[in-house]
């Protein structure tokens, strides 16, 4: 049986964000992009205490596998970054464009508060496929990053009228 | 000084609240539970959306040496001096739910020192803290998928979900897989501690079975003479959506 998620608590700065850790390639760096956001609570506030993940194929599409995530060397590209909200619940990654078509950045939030981690997806265009086909169109958008100066916006919202679609695969529907 | 506030509720109403949910069906912790407080605004309320793994949710981020030094999985050799409490040493394997190890992966901890302090500045506990540690901790799992880390049994703690909370004894736990969907941050609980019935975040999982899994029990096999008291502690991820061959299995 699985072992079940328990919150990430208040108490996580000390330990899960490091240098550098949402900055994937070095900001500024030729080809970096720049995917960035707010969370916010079901009142609309918000979480200064929330973290996020990225998981992502290069821009060429490939999966990557290379060590060094947590103490980058600048050259080395890992595809996985992580980044705390500050104050006013932004984030933000200096990251490469995922390349293949559909391509997502797949996410990971935690926050104080938030029983177990929650999984969700920033596409960069509303891509023709049928798992965003399946959604409704007002909830669609929650997954889709939106183009700025630097890159993409993608705001999470964890509850409330416009409440990120999060996502369920599979292997955890034994736990749902 | 510990001012305490005449709005928050008691542990009389929070444990009414715990009783009422407590057995419901559920291996995972509910969303929506509200005991704990700070969950009212932060859970989804829509059900999550179905989704099959595309490719790079089939495979998880890769760690090494590079990322790891040997020094990070004691926490009791940190800083020139000793650290206050019971020194301890707690491993386990990392499994997969098809029952396959996760080797060479990611394991991190973070945790309150004896005094039920942590290190983070947020925290206002008036606990001493321990200048010889900082009670964070990293490692990778073995070809078995074994981990171990030594460290310090840190104290339980008050928080202000409720008047008079006080968390029992934990050690927090990140976790990678080899899927992105195996992803786990959990807590480690140690065995029979007499604030179990009365704390929201454990019993946030309303299964006896499956809160049970996530207490460490005592292991005199780990324990080291005139030196620590062991405890293990597995971890089962939920399954992978990769095909596998025989040779990634073995």
């Amino acid at each position: 049986m699985t072992t079940p998620g328990q919150t990430v608590g208040p108490f996580f700065h000390d330990a899960l964000p490091y240098a550098d850790g949402g900055n994937l390639v070095p900001p500024g760096s030729a080809g970096a992009i720049r995917l960035h956001g707010h969370v916010y609570d079901g009142a609309g506030d918000p979480v200064p205490d929330a973290l996020l993940e990225i998981w992502q194929p290069g821009p060429d599409g490939a999966i990557v596998q290379q060590a060094g995530s947590l103490r980058r060397d600048g050259w080395t590209f890992t595809g996985w970054g992580r980044a705390e909200t500050d104050a006013s619940g932004h984030y933000s990654f200096s990251t490469l464009r995922p390349g293949g078509p559909d391509a997502f950045f797949a996410v990971t939030v935690f926050a104080r508060g938030l029983t177990d981690r929650l999984f969700t997806r920033a596409y960069l265009a509303e891509a023709d496929n049928a798992f965003l086909a399946g959604i409704e169109p007002e909830r669609r958008e929650t997954l889709i990053a939106v183009p700025d100066e630097h890159g993409f916006v993608f705001d999470v919202r964890l509850q409330g009228d416009r409440e990120t679609v999060f996502l369920s695969f599979p292997r955890h529907r034994s736990a749902d | 000084m510990w001012r305490v506030s005449g709005t928050l509720e008691t542990q009389a109403e929070i444990s009414a609240e715990i009783n009422e949910l407590d057995g419901k069906p559920g291996e995972q912790p509910r969303r929506d539970y509200p005991p704990y407080r700070s969950s009212l605004l932060r859970h989804p309320t829509k059900s999550l959306q179905y989704a099959d793994p595309e490719e790079i949710e089939l495979w998880a981020p890769c760690f090494g040496q590079r990322d790891v030094g040997a020094v990070e999985a004691d926490l009791t050799i940190q800083h020139s001096g000793e650290p206050i409490g019971e020194r301890i040493i707690v491993s386990g394997r990392i499994m997969d739910g098809d029952a396959r190890p996760v080797a060479h992966q990611l394991v991190e901890l973070w945790q309150a020192n004896a005094g039920g302090r942590y290190i983070h500045k947020r925290d206002q506990h008036p606990a001493p803290l321990d200048p010889n540690f900082t009670g964070v901790g990293r490692c990778l799992t073995d070809a078995d998928g074994t981990y171990r880390f030594t460290t310090i049994k840190p104290g339980p703690y008050p928080w202000r979900n409720h008047l008079n909370a006080w968390r029992p004894a934990h050690i927090h736990f990140s976790l990678f897989g080899t899927d992105f969907t195996q992803r786990l941050v959990t807590q480690m609980y140690f065995p029979g501690d007499p604030l179990f019935p009365l704390d929201p975040i454990y019993q946030s999982i309303t299964d006896q079975k499956a809160r049970d899994r996530l207490v460490a029990v005592y292991d005199h096999d780990l324990t080291m003479p005139e030196y620590a008291t062991g405890y293990r502690w597995d971890v089962v991820l939920t399954g992978s959506h990769r095909t596998w061959t025989e040779e990634e299995s073995s």
